[in-house]
């Protein structure tokens, strides 16, 4: 149901991209219940002002009926023209929250007040913009699942200023946030790293130990960089260890028991893959299809949660 | 639907602020309602009030429960099943503190706020002043700051923002207000039940005389009606506004007959001269008479001419009554007065005032007609020691003969009484007409006003071949209670009303002022009326105003009056000053696009700048010019207003 011609149901695209204005074509427009009960209120005044013919009763529920009625400009007038902009959301492990940033903008002159966002069904985050004012509102959204989580519809919603009539518009955002697995908990030891496929000698030297320096590329580990090096006034280099160098960590999803069903696996990994990386090693991950060869850093670290999370078997 | 927004707690100064304006629309009523309502109510605003400010739980709903019930039952013990006017509204009272202390969530406060507005209304059932007015249009803007603090959900609004927006609201609603007011179709009440106003407190005449009503009267400087005349009004002591004709007499007590007594008027008249016209507005007075110039020739609207020349309504005046009347001032009438209706006013009590039933039968003897009569009772009045006075001595059983032999101290009411006693004794038919005498014409309204102050009293007697012809003792002993107007008649002494002493310049001039405030606010927002719809619509050119042409021309111009406000709300949108610098490359980029280079989304200033520079070889160094200089404006915030003229010159001569 549209209300007062402000609003039309097929205003609503498909799928929202990029930034989106709310224009008039997908506002609607609806007296809340507060609303109802303030009309309700305004025909029992008038019934009362007629059977006691109280003039100054007309005058007090005519003007009581004409804020009401101005009310409704006032609320579309705060939504409308509104811009929202949805930003880009950090990768999350699913079982926690993903929090999709959305960007409001007021390219108006005037205030918009207590503008709402909501996902359907949840509680709105409220928010005041200012003349010319733009914020970000984070919307947070239960990852059960890995995989990419897609933002499912939003509301920008207003009741002000006098709650009488509820404006809103629909947002089919194109936006999605990528769920890494969920990486499985307790002690889980990495495998022992081998020394490249071909001879598959185990490496007798500790992983850690000291085997020199190269040049940073982009994605080496922060932890790795050679800060007293750059301290001297060197060009940024990477450590090598000769754990890592002569012998590879391999992440292998043929290495897990042939019963372990697929999820667990996938937790597995992930654990692995999070160890991996806070060890400082360098790493490669096999699954079926999937062969990233190993490497270090945090583009690294996300290939492989990434392989992870969208993993088909 | 919507969204369940409104189950957060209310709390803090918002529950304070709403306990604030529901005391404030209740304090009115707390004199009308019985105490231990007014006392119940404002204790459970100050325990409510006491639990917000100590953070405390409300109280349960087993608590609140029974103490609807006793409170329900308090009102109706205290009034009786018949829930009036005061019971309604001290119920209302009872329920309002109930709920006030379940007040937890926003949506609480919403249905306290509609309670609120509704008891703005109640408070006019017993005075609708423009006082009262102001006072209720304040209580009115509060509660709407009350609704835009419960919508600001970030509570970032101070409190003169609240009120500013809550005015603005009020301000924008009331062309709204003011065409619904004007064109929404009226229905005369009432519809449904029994209007509850009372005549309780109302002065005015009443249907009998006795010595002293009159003259307490005459203490009140209340209004009685306001009249506008259609032609320069006539001579002051051709004002006599008739009201009750008192026929019988028990010896100290004029009554007036039931008007199916006397009957519908079936007496001859004859008139001269022009006829008076004129418009009355006459105050409720909850009775059903009806005042006009002696003698009205015909009833307006809604009223019925009675044998004896009374106007009476249909209903009991319980509205301020507006109508249009018309008057002959040279009149005869009644000339073919029904016998026994003559004989009637012959009738006085058996066994009272004896000295006066001898004094007239003296009279009787020396006079030849009935003229005579009356002359020579008048010439009594004239030529004893009679006095004028708002404050007569007390008067006992022999009312008449301790006026006229002892006290000679009387207000109209004892002249009047007095000479229609002599004038049935000595055998002349008489009747007292009591009504207002005079009144005062407001210069700045151009109208008269009629106090109850001129209450008056006068006599009517029948003589032969004349009829009913009025007789004003009290203008035999005061000439200037009729010819001025009862400040110059009574003595210095007296106390009269300021209003109607007039001694103060000044405070005269406020009072006329005021008055024609008051009657402008009574013509137009108290007494507009469905006839009086009907009038405007018809003078304003709308013909035969049905309600589908009300109807019609509501949706139009309160359309009309939607669209210039949603013009005016929504223009200020696109208020927003664009940057001008924003403008000039913008023109700038549509300069490029014509030629062939189109600024891809996502491309940069200076990688665009660099692309059309290659691509528009020619164009290069302006090229360059124009982009340093738009990036050190608008990104560097460097540059004033010379730069930015610079970078339009630019892209001009591009």
């Amino acid at each position: 149901m549209t209300a007062l011609g402000l609003g039309r149901r097929r205003g609503t695209p498909a799928v929202d991209s990029g930034s989106i204005t709310l224009t008039q074509r997908r506002i609607y427009i609806l007296p809340t219940r507060a609303g109802l009960l303030f009309g309700f209120t305004v025909v029992v005044m008038l019934l009362g002002c007629v059977n006691y013919n109280l003039g100054l009763g007309y005058v007090l529920t005519f003007l009581m009926s004409g804020i009401g009625i101005v009310s409704i400009l006032h609320t579309f007038r705060n939504l409308v023209r509104l811009q929202l902009k949805p930003g880009r959301p950090e990768p999350v492990f699913a079982g926690s929250e993903a929090l999709f940033p959305v960007l409001l903008a007021n390219r108006d002159a005037l205030a918009r007040r207590s503008i709402g966002l909501m996902r359907t069904g949840e509680t709105p985050l409220f928010v005041d913009l200012g003349p010319g004012q733009t914020t970000t509102l984070q919307i947070s959204v239960p990852a059960a699942h890995r995989g990419r989580l897609q933002l499912e519809r939003l509301r920008a919603l207003t009741t002000f200023p006098i709650g009488l009539f509820y404006a809103w518009s629909n947002l089919n955002l194109d936006v999605h946030c990528l769920v890494y697995p969920r990486p499985e908990a307790g002690h889980v030891p990495l495998p022992a790293p081998r020394a490249g496929d071909s001879d598959g000698v185990q490496m007798d030297k500790g992983e850690n130990d000291f085997a020199g320096l190269r040049k940073y590329q982009v994605g080496d580990s922060l932890r790795h960089v050679a800060w007293k090096a750059l301290a001297r006034g060197q060009p940024v280099m990477t450590k090598q260890f000769s754990g890592l160098a002569a012998g590879e960590l391999w992440l292998e999803w043929d290495a897990l028991p042939s019963t372990m069903p697929l999820e667990a696996r996938l937790s597995r990994l992930t654990r692995w893959v999070l160890e991996a990386a806070r060890a400082g090693h360098t790493y490669g991950l096999r699954v079926p299809s999937i062969t990233i060869p190993p490497g270090a850093g945090l583009a690294h670290d996300h290939q492989c949660l990434t392989a992870l999370a969208l993993f088909r078997a | 639907m919507t969204p369940r927004l409104n189950a957060a707690p209310l709390q803090g100064a918002r529950v304070y602020s709403l306990l604030g304006a529901l005391a404030a629309v209740l304090a009115p009523h707390a004199l009308r309602i019985p105490v231990w309502v007014s006392i119940a109510v404002a204790a459970a605003l100050a325990w409510r009030a006491w639990l917000a400010w100590r953070g405390a739980a409300l109280p349960r709903k087993w608590l609140l429960l029974p103490l609807a019930v006793i409170g329900t039952a308090a009102v109706v013990v205290s009034y009786g099943p018949h829930l009036g006017r005061d019971a309604s509204v001290a119920l209302l009272a009872v329920m309002l503190a109930l709920k006030v202390l379940e007040l937890k969530t926003l949506r609480d406060a919403m249905v306290a706020v509609c309670l609120g507005f509704f008891l703005i209304v109640t408070n006019f059932l017993y005075s609708q002043s423009i006082a009262t007015a102001l006072y209720m249009l304040a209580a009115m803007a509060w509660f709407t700051a009350i609704l835009i603090a419960l919508e600001d959900r970030v509570r970032s609004l101070t409190i003169q923002q609240r009120f500013g927006s809550a005015a603005t609201l009020m301000l924008q609603g009331a062309p709204l207000m003011l065409v619904l007011f004007l064109l929404f179709p009226r229905v005369q009440g009432p519809i449904f039940g029994l209007p509850q106003a009372t005549s309780a407190g109302v002065s005015g005449l009443s249907d009998s005389m006795s010595p002293g009503s009159l003259s307490q009267l005459g203490l009140s400087d209340e209004v009685a009606f306001r009249v506008q005349f259609h032609a320069p009004p006539p001579a002051p002591q051709g004002l006599y506004w008739r009201g009750p004709v008192l026929w019988d007499f028990d010896g100290r007590t004029w009554t007036a007959s039931s008007a199916a007594s006397i009957g519908a008027s079936d007496v001859h008249h004859e008139t001269a001269g022009a006829a008076v016209s004129y418009t009355v507005t006459l105050e409720p007075h909850y009775a059903r008479w009806v005042f006009a110039l002696e003698v009205p020739v015909a009833a307006p609207v809604g009223t019925v001419l009675t044998g004896d020349y009374q106007l009476l309504s249909l209903r009991p005046i319980r509205n301020r009554l507006r109508y249009e009347a018309a008057s002959h001032l040279a009149y005869r009438y009644g000339g073919d007065e029904r016998p026994e209706l003559l004989r009637r006013a012959l009738r006085l009590p058996a066994g009272y005032n004896p000295r006066s039933i001898q004094l007239a039968r003296e009279i009787r003897e020396r006079s030849a007609a009935d003229a005579d009569v009356v002359a020579n009772a008048l010439e009594l009045f004239r030529s004893q020691p009679f006095f004028y006075t708002l404050v007569p001595p007390e008067l006992g059983r022999d009312s008449v003969d301790e006026f006229l032999f002892t006290t000679r101290r009387g207000f109209c009411e004892h002249y009047a009484s007095a000479f229609v006693f002599l004038m049935r004794a000595a055998g002349v038919p008489a009747r007292v007409v009591t009504g207002y005498q005079g009144g005062e014409i407001n210069p700045l309204g151009n109208y008269l006003i009629v106090r109850q102050s001129e209450a008056h009293a006068w006599a009517e007697v029948w003589l032969n071949g004349q009829g009913w012809v009025r007789v004003d003792p009290t203008g035999a002993v005061s000439p200037a209670r009729i010819q001025v107007g009862i400040a110059a008649a009574v003595p210095a002494g007296d106390p009269l009303p300021i209003s109607v002493r007039g001694s103060f310049e000044l405070l005269n001039r406020l009072h006329f002022a005021w008055d024609a405030v008051a009657n402008s606010w009574n013509q137009w927002v108290l007494g507009y009326t469905p006839e009086r719809q009907t009038r405007l619509l018809t003078d304003a050119g709308f013909g035969a105003a049905t309600w589908q042409t009300l109807a019609t021309l509501l949706m139009g111009v309160a359309g009309a009056v939607m669209a210039v406000l949603t013009l005016l709300i929504l223009r200020r949108l696109r208020a927003m000053p664009s940057d001008p610098v924003a403008r000039t490359w913008l023109a700038f980029c549509r300069k490029l696009a014509r030629r062939g280079t189109r600024k891809r989304a996502g491309e940069g200033p200076r990688d665009f700048a660099r692309r059309a520079a290659s691509e528009q070889p020619t164009l290069e160094s302006q090229i360059v010019d124009i982009t340093d200089l738009y990036i050190a404006l608008r990104y560097a915030g460097r540059g004033d207003r010379g730069h930015e003229r610079r970078l339009r010159d630019l892209v001009g001569a591009l």
